[in-house]
């Protein structure tokens, strides 16, 4: 196995950041993207963990590919992911409990994560470890990238704080602006999810699909 | 002597057409010019149909029947101001004020609504169309008084660009775009869309609250009647009109002139007026009859129902928007019966949305579709085959 040039690395990261962008390119993972983007510190915290899981998996998956019965791949796939996923809640409910708890079962639900077995099988199977490690990276970044941006919106508009610090000042309140209370519901995750690829997908250069 | 309108028309005609300078606003100058003259495009081929029912005269005649209900709006929003404000006030002064209220909301709604459309259209090089002059007055019909400018903005901006334009355009949105926004703007800033929000002017005196007949029910064994009644909505009142609530949905003589204005024109179908009234007199009355709690709105009887709300302005003016509702008439008296029944469930479900008439034509916007496709498949398949 041998190491790739620069910019081979980095175009697997500009694909998987942005170009093939997991949840506005793929349409993947978007279930875990309505339910923890109330609040930017969940939707961190569960970008992290993701970009964990499935660089780890990626990348074990693709070591073991060349012994893997291609019948029970997915069986064996899944083991994998699944320990990882719960290496990864123990290790937030030990040192992150209050977070841990905020997030409840969708640290668990990364097994079914649509991109993590989606790059397992679309990506680590075909390629060597450090390859897949860094399309893991890749496409959990890129997952957290819309996750922390739909979070922002979402806690700005529908709560007025960041990170829980309160932003929006009191004058603005005083002068009439109220929280936008469909932030805080799952619909407006859709719309801001909706509204960002639109917005990706009319931005002039690196996103243009080639037709 | 030529029309200095006209004049002016064909002078900048060539700078906005062809290879004129400004060729990317030439929606603004087509529409600004069909504003005032008729549209000078021929029909080159067969069929020709001498008609003058353009979307321009269709949307027109909409807000014609508008007219009643936005002058009784305006009225009665200076009527309830003065009743909060514990005095009776002339005919005039009820009718400056509502105007010093509700003008400004639909003036913001026409501004930033059709800031939109010309941002749209110049983007996407297509003729503005004219939805938005029945849209821009629709919205703010459906709202409080008391609502805050900016959110007028917000609200026709949502209902505008989600609810049409991402869709491409008049003609291809699937939901209202003025029910759109309301929902938009119920379910983001309920403060002030619900509750004390229905009478202008900040000096309530004691004793009159800015609640809707919807939110009453009766306390302690009191029957539903005769609680709305208690609450000073007696049912003539409430046909009249001379109750808070949205500028526009307080009356139900004025919808039912324009509805009668729509349906003898035939602007509006009246297969879904009268689908949608006879399902909501249906299930009312069904409820009615199922043994239950003296106190709430399911023995409030047919006639409250009707009255009360917004239902006659929904079903009217929202319900026949020809884009969202269904195109085959089975489909069409399915769509209205359907409205009516929601609606009934769903202030008598769900206290928490007591304005369900809104999310009835919204959820059966959705169906419209799916019915107009089985009637289709139900004809084709009574159809005699082609031997």
């Amino acid at each position: 196995m041998k190491l790739k040039s620069r910019s081979e690395y980095y175009d697997i990261l500009i694909k998987g950041l942005w170009t093939q962008n997991p949840v506005a390119y793929q349409v993947l993972g978007i279930c875990s993207a309505l339910a923890v983007t109330v609040k930017m510190s969940t939707a961190i915290v569960m970008a992290l963990a993701l970009t964990v899981v499935t660089a780890c998996s990626s990348m074990i998956i693709s070591s073991m590919r060349k012994i893997i019965p291609s019948n029970i791949r997915i069986i064996v796939e899944l083991a994998i992911i699944s320990t990882l996923v719960i290496v990864t809640d123990q290790v937030l409910k030990a040192y992150f409990y209050d977070i841990s708890k905020q997030l409840s079962i969708f640290v668990g639900l990364i097994i079914t994560n649509c991109i993590v077995l989606g790059r397992a099988e679309a990506f680590a199977l075909a390629n060597d470890p450090i390859d897949s490690f860094v399309d893991g990276i890749a496409n959990g970044l890129g997952y957290g990238l819309i996750l922390v941006l739909v979070a922002f919106i979402r806690e700005l508009l529908g709560s007025g704080t960041f990170l829980g610090f309160q932003v929006v000042p009191q004058f603005a309140y005083d002068l009439g602006f109220q929280n936008m209370g469909l932030m805080v519901l799952a619909p407006g995750a859709f719309f801001v999810i909706g509204l960002l690829v639109w917005l990706k997908n009319s931005l002039p250069g690196i996103s243009s699909q080639k037709k | 002597m030529k029309n200095p309108l006209r004049k002016f028309f064909d002078d900048t005609r060539p700078l906005f057409t062809g290879d004129g300078k400004y060729k990317k606003y030439e929606p603004v100058w087509d529409a600004t010019k069909t504003f005032f003259f008729l549209p000078s495009a021929k029909t080159r081929v067969m069929p020709f149909v001498r008609d003058h029912l353009d979307l321009k005269r269709y949307m027109s005649i909409v807000i014609l029947a508008l007219l009643p209900v936005t002058f009784f709006g305006i009225y009665n929003t200076g009527y309830q101001a003065g009743i909060g404000a514990g005095e009776s006030w002339s005919v005039t002064r009820c009718f400056l004020l509502g105007a010093w209220y509700v003008l400004p909301m639909i003036i913001v709604s026409y501004v930033v609504g059709f800031a939109w459309e010309f941002l749209f259209a110049v983007m996407r090089g297509h003729k503005i169309s004219e939805g938005l002059l029945v849209t821009g007055l629709l919205f703010p019909l459906t709202l409080p008084p008391t609502i805050p400018l900016w959110q007028v903005a917000l609200g026709i901006s949502f209902g505008v660009v989600i609810g049409k334009e991402v869709f491409g355009g008049t003609g291809r949105n699937i939901l209202n775009p003025a029910l759109t926004g309301r929902a938009f703007l119920f379910f983001s800033y309920p403060v002030t869309m619900s509750g004390d929000v229905w009478v202008a002017g900040k000096h309530l005196v004691d004793g009159v609250t800015g609640a809707t007949a919807l939110s009453v029910t009766g306390a302690g064994g009191q029957s539903i009647t005769a609680a709305i009644r208690d609450a000073g909505f007696p049912l003539g009142q409430l046909f009249t009109g001379f109750v808070p609530g949205s500028v526009g949905e307080t009356s139900a003589l004025c919808c039912l002139i324009g509805a009668a204005i729509l349906m003898v024109t035939r602007i509006a179908n009246y297969r879904i007026i009268i689908g949608g009234i006879a399902g909501l007199v249906i299930t009312s009355i069904i409820v009615y009859l199922i043994p239950g709690g003296q106190d709430a709105w399911s023995n409030a009887g047919p006639f409250y129902h009707l009255c009360a709300g917004g239902f006659l302005f929904g079903i009217t003016f929202m319900a026949t928007d020809p884009v969202s509702a269904p195109g085959t008439n089975p489909g069409r008296w399915i769509f209205g019966a359907a409205i009516g029944f929601l609606t009934v469930i769903i202030r008598v479900g769900n206290p928490a949305f007591m304005e369900g008439v809104m999310l009835a034509i919204l959820f059966m916007n959705v169906f419209a579709p799916l019915l107009d496709h089985l009637v289709l498949k139900y004809k084709s398949s009574k159809r005699i085959p082609n031997v």
